[in-house]
């Protein structure tokens, strides 16, 4: 099968400082991968790659098989969902025009686009009266689910975040994770989501990509890189997870 | 103050319609140049240091530059095309409230782009709009406040500085200002001031609605705005409306920026509307300003001096003498320029060097040699062009004249200088009312430094041999004495019981000189 997202040896440095070696990724449709490591290892830029935000200087990127750098980079972006880091909603637009946003751009009918921000608002769990409000009237949480619902407005096959949780409360990112894991679901998504929290990670993601340095030290499923790795940074990485575990169990013997 | 009030529409509506003209213009110049200058920082720094550069130009000054550069540019046209345009009044004004309404607007414009949250453009680009799109959805309604500021700004820049366009010869609000100042008519000078500054505040408040509604994406409080500002416009344009209706043959006659000269315009206006005709007066003229306007028939008539046109003019430095001086210009101005020297009007508004008369007794002081020997401890008092004229150097030079000090002082304030002592010698004009009045003597010339001052009527080359300009203004010749012309001009300046021009011209005519 024709992978979903492929990179190929792609790089990218800025002003002579590399911040991504040649990288390749093979993401098979319907998968959910987390990309993780700690700040400067090249997660946000390999990811921005993905859907020319940022345009590699070498390697390839292909998209169901077809390379972009063949279609124009709006066109792309269109066609794949990408939640960020700051959420980044816009302040002049009601959150209605903030989730329609796409398939404005796409040409919809307004009757089309009225009824697809509903849809979404129901899919996010948003209360309908939310859509004729500013982002600045909306908690965080509300915020990113806002943009979770923008990300899919237009229906992409394609799912892409960058630290989509890293400003939430424990309590609303534990419930935001899930509702997107069950989209992802859902919706037979492919997902690339950026963190630099491992637990998180493990939780969500079918397969875990470890970067450092803007290289790829590991690619593994969540229960292989728990069993143990030979690098030692990517071990270091996982203890964390692996504490948490089995307190938790402790905990729950008792 | 209803004689006052009667011009108010015309100038208001040249007022309105020159600052919108400007701040559209500006508008339309400034706001692609900034969305420029925010994407490329190698636009921004040129266009943001150029238009500082332009702000730094005094105003007066800017306006007074476009005058001989769309001269230059006009008889260009004329050369090569077959014809010019004006180069005085409207345009130059235009041009120079236009560069100067610009700063505000380029500068915020840069300001609200470059200050738009990098996440919110980034998200721009992450959901799959163009650069267009991205500018027109996101990132021009984002700084859209800040962007209106500026125009705040920049309108009220502009209607401020279009006061100044009254000595490039566009009518404004100034004009109440300067003929104010000139005259020493206060209620005129503050009813230009508050005309201007309501003006000003009006249409800041109505931006402001604008730019609330925009920021808040409220329509109906911006369409108030809005068209507040649209019904503003056309109900102070709608006196100029009148205008476009086809109309006789008009005439426009000059002034320099002094009473006397406000005082001939309306005589010599009075006589052409007897005869039938339409007058539009340009006053507060540039002395240079005038004459050049007169050449370039942009002005058909106005009244100058014989000294100031053979040194100024035609850079003459000798003085042979009165008729000789009058002939010389005749022959001279007729074949350079083609401009027609009608008749002498009988009196002489020469510069002469005044004190008042007890300093002069005391000092002993009667003739500018006495002077040369005291001079070094008496401050010289001049009006605005006087150091820089000809004459000055010639009366420096055949006298040996070294002043303590020399100040300049607008020619109104130069006879309050005499009186409280921040200055011993003034350079006064003959015909001036105050000379009697304030007990002034003018000290003697013994090497005829200073040449004729004959007051001169002036016609524009295309009215050489124009009958009604001709029958209009005949029996001018040598018809106003100089006690007349003091006693006229003294009737405008004085503190109590004032007359303004067009009534001191009414008297004037009554008693010209058989």
């Amino acid at each position: 099968m024709t992978e979903a997202i492929l990179l190929d040896h792609v790089s990218k440095a800025y002003g002579g400082s590399t911040v991504l070696h040649p990288t390749s990724l093979a993401v098979p449709k319907g998968r959910f991968v987390a990309l993780v490591g700690g700040s400067g290892a090249g997660k946000t830029t390999l990811l921005k790659t993905i859907n020319g935000l940022v345009v590699p200087d070498a390697g390839t990127v292909r998209i169901d098989g077809v390379e972009t750098a063949d279609r124009d980079g709006p066109g792309l972006r269109r066609r794949i969902g990408y939640v960020f880091q700051e959420v980044g909603l816009f302040p002049h637009l009601t959150i209605a025009e903030n989730i329609g946003v796409v398939p404005t751009l796409l040409g919809w009918e307004a009757d089309a686009i009225r009824a697809r921000v509903e849809e979404l608002l129901d899919l996010v769990a948003l209360p309908r009266e939310t859509a004729v409000r500013r982002p600045a009237a909306l908690s965080g949480g509300q915020r990113q689910r806002v943009g979770v619902a923008r990300a899919l407005a237009a229906r992409p096959a394609i799912l892409l975040m960058d630290e989509p949780f890293g400003a939430l409360d424990p309590i609303t990112r534990a419930a935001l994770a899930d509702d997107v894991r069950r989209l992802h679901d859902q919706l037979s998504l492919t997902t690339v989501m950026v963190t630099h929290d491992i637990a998180e990670a493990v939780l969500l993601a079918d397969r875990i990509v470890v970067m450092s340095d803007g290289r790829v030290i590991a690619d593994d499923t969540p229960k292989a890189l728990l069993a143990g790795h030979p690098d030692p940074a990517v071990e270091a990485l996982m203890q964390a997870p692996r504490r948490q575990a089995a307190r938790l169990r402790e905990l729950a013997g008792e | 103050m209803n004689s006052l009030l009667s011009l108010l529409p015309e100038r208001l509506a040249w007022h309105v319609l020159l600052s919108a003209a400007a701040l559209i213009l500006g508008l339309l110049v400034a706001l692609p140049l900034g969305v420029a200058a925010a994407r490329h920082p190698r636009v921004r720094w040129p266009a943001l240091a150029l238009s500082g550069l332009v702000q730094t130009i005094p105003s007066l000054a800017l306006l007074a530059l476009f005058y001989p550069l769309l001269l230059l540019l006009s008889n260009l046209a004329r050369a090569t095309l077959g014809h010019g345009f004006s180069a005085l009044g409207f345009l130059p004004s235009l041009l120079a409230l236009t560069l100067y309404s610009m700063l505000p607007i380029l500068r915020n414009t840069v300001a609200g782009l470059t200050g738009v949250d990098p996440a919110v453009v980034e998200a721009a680009r992450g959901v799959g709009m163009t650069d267009r799109q991205r500018l027109w959805r996101v990132e021009l309604p984002l700084a859209l406040p800040v962007i209106m500021a500026g125009v705040r700004t920049a309108a009220v820049w502009t209607i401020g500085a279009a006061t100044l366009s009254t000595p490039v010869g566009q009518t404004s609000l100034g004009d109440y200002i300067f003929s104010g100042l000139q005259t020493e008519n206060w209620a005129m000078v503050l009813t230009g001031c508050v005309a201007s500054a309501v003006l000003a505040l009006v249409v800041d408040q109505l931006l402001g609605l604008v730019e609330r509604g925009a920021e808040r994406r409220d329509r109906r409080v911006w369409g108030a705005g809005a068209a507040g500002l649209a019904i503003g416009l056309v109900a102070a344009l709608a006196p100029l409306a009148a205008d476009l209706a086809p109309r006789p043959a008009s005439y426009v006659i000059g002034a320099k920026n002094f009473s006397e000269q406000y005082i001939l315009a309306e005589l010599m206006a009075d006589r052409l509307e007897g005869k039938g005709a339409r007058v539009t007066r340009k006053i507060n003229l540039g002395s240079a300003v005038a004459y050049r306007a007169l050449a370039a028939g942009e002005i058909d008539a106005y009244v100058d001096y014989s000294g100031t046109l053979w040194s100024n003019v035609l850079n003459r430095k000798d003085n042979p003498g009165r008729a000789a001086v009058l002939d010389g210009l005749r022959a001279e101005l007729k074949r350079r320029d083609g401009v027609v020297l009608l008749a002498p009007l009988g009196f002489e508004n020469a510069y002469a060097l005044a004190m008042r008369r007890d300093r002069a007794q005391a000092l002993g002081i009667r003739t500018l040699a006495d002077l040369s020997a005291k001079a070094p401890q008496l401050t010289m008092g001049g009006d605005l062009e006087f150091f820089s004229r000809p004459e000055w150097a010639s009366v420096e030079r055949a006298y040996g004249l070294r002043f303590k000090a020399r100040r300049q002082f607008q020619p109104t304030f130069m006879y309050r200088a005499l009186g409280s002592g921040e200055a011993d010698v003034i350079s006064a004009f003959s015909s001036d009312g105050r000379i009697a009045a304030d007990d002034l003597v003018v000290l003697a010339d013994p090497k005829g430094a200073l040449p004729p001052y004959d007051a001169v009527l002036l016609a524009a080359p295309g009215r050489a041999d124009d009958r009604r300009l001709h029958e209009a203004l005949a029996g001018l010749d040598g018809a106003i004495t100089v006690q007349a012309m003091r006693a006229a001009n003294y009737s405008v300046d004085r503190d109590a019981d004032k007359r303004t021009p067009a009534q001191a011209a009414k008297a004037l005519e009554a008693g010209l000189r058989p």
